[in-house]
């Protein structure tokens, strides 16, 4: 019997992978449920794409400022040394490899690396796809945190991808309710799964070939 | 002697002509320049085409904009949101024309059309549906898309003190994309919660300085702020 991750669990075990001192950008959905997590004494110093470095999540009964959002648009608030900017600046630091890591909500990720987070191709449908391109591109690090099937037990994690694309091999590690998985030399490794799940539970539920450490 | 503010919303956006490019900034309400838009819509112009990151949200500013028809149009990075009814009926309806361009290439984009550049090239969106038809390029191993500067006949932006020559300071996040929008205008108007008399801001502080502005609106007591100032 497998108890599958809560949002909050899958979001907790990405906050332990990533190092103090470190910067982070969390992309809006799942991602900013990382904020959280962090400890007090840790300093991450976290990009918001809208021109924040050093955003932390609102305490306990704090004002609210409309001018202080995150990416979801969302109230947040500074850390003591945190800094604005504008967009072009914003833009320069996740395109110009100056982010350590970040998190990105995806509907699928492709052995190689390829991400798709930012159209179902629906037609009539308008397509946004906000900062998702740049950051995908720009993070020395792309983790993404996505369940591991759709709501129809679909595998998240394939062969290649059929949405459209965000990011060509761009994905290093997955974040899944069942497992976490590193993409290495065009496969996914598995480095954790939820306790009870065996290796070919974890296939079965996967259409990408997976690699057991 | 330069004095760059104007009385009222009314006449700060009277020259905005059909047909019109219009840069305006905002990451959702936060800088967006919600009164100039509302002046906008109420002065008539249209078939605009509008540059913002977001569509609107519920039915001031923007919103407001699309609702009347006046948007022939938009270029934005993400125009869909719970408050975004306003685009989203006019979307369906085939009312207008939508671009999608990732964040940080419009914001690149405005910045080179600002800077005087001709283009760049950038890996967002390489491989990619956004980069169909786009001259591509591989340069020390990486794809690369080309992208083409964004120039706006204005821009509507919001900021938080100005002096007479335009020299502005922001509020906070709601930076975003003023500045950018400011250097990639033929006229910028901005609108200002307080004018601040010249000498008043720090020169190190400045974020855009008065070259890039135009023309100023004060939104609270404007006329005697503004003369005060001057």
């Amino acid at each position: 019997m497998t108890t599958r991750r809560t949002r909050e669990e899958m979001a907790q075990c990405v906050a332990r992978d990533i190092p103090d001192g470190s910067t982070v950008n969390l992309g809006i959905g799942m991602p900013v449920l990382v904020l959280p997590y962090w400890q007090a004494a840790q300093e991450i110093v976290v990009h918001s794409e809208n021109g924040i470095l050093g955003m932390r999540a609102l305490a306990d009964g704090e004002a609210a400022d409309p001018d202080v959002l995150n990416a979801a648009k969302q109230p947040v608030a500074l850390e003591r040394g945190g800094a604005y900017f504008h967009h072009a600046d914003s833009f320069a630091m996740m395109r110009g490899g100056h982010l350590d890591y970040c998190v990105l909500g995806g509907y699928q990720v492709s052995a190689n690396g390829d991400l798709a987070n930012w159209s179902l191709g629906q037609p009539g449908v308008a397509a946004a796809v906000g900062g998702a391109m740049d950051l995908a591109v720009g993070a020395k690090q792309v983790y993404v945190l996505m369940e591991h099937q759709t709501r129809e037990r679909n595998s998240r994690l394939l062969r290649a991808c059929t949405l459209p694309l965000t990011g060509l091999g761009c994905v290093k590690r997955v974040y899944t309710d069942l497992a976490t998985l590193d993409v290495v030399g065009g496969a996914f490794v598995v480095r954790d799964m939820v306790p009870g799940l065996t290796a070919t539970q974890l296939q079965a539920a996967t259409d990408a070939p997976l690699r057991f450490l | 002697m330069t004095n760059k503010f104007v009385s009222s919303v009314e006449e700060a956006v009277a020259d905005i002509f059909d047909g019109a490019t219009v840069l305006v900034s905002g990451f959702g309400l936060a800088g967006q320049p919600i009164e100039l838009l509302n002046a906008l819509a109420t002065q008539g112009a249209r078939d605009l085409t509008v540059v913002c990151n977001n569509s609107g949200s519920g039915d001031e500013g923007l919103a407001r904009l699309i609702r009347l028809g006046r948007v022939r149009r938009l270029i934005a990075s993400f125009p869909r949101g719970a408050e975004a009814m306003a685009f989203e009926e006019a979307y369906a309806r085939n009312a207008l024309e939508f671009e999608c361009v990732p964040q940080g290439t419009l914001a690149e984009r405005l910045h080179a059309a600002g800077a005087g550049l001709g283009g760049f090239f950038t890996p967002t969106g390489y491989g990619t549906a956004l980069a169909e038809g786009k001259e591509t390029r591989v340069i020390d191993g990486r794809g690369y898309v080309f992208e083409a500067p964004l120039h706006g006949d204005f821009a509507l932006v919001k900021a938080q003190a100005a002096d007479r020559w335009g020299n502005l300071v922001y509020r906070k996040a709601g930076r975003n994309f003023g500045p950018p929008m400011c250097t990639a205008a033929r006229t910028a108007i901005v609108q200002v919660a307080h004018a601040v008399p010249l000498g008043e801001l720090d020169p190190e502080h400045i974020v855009t300085p008065s070259i890039f502005v135009q023309r100023v609106v004060v939104l609270e007591g404007a006329s005697t702020t503004a003369r005060e100032a001057a």
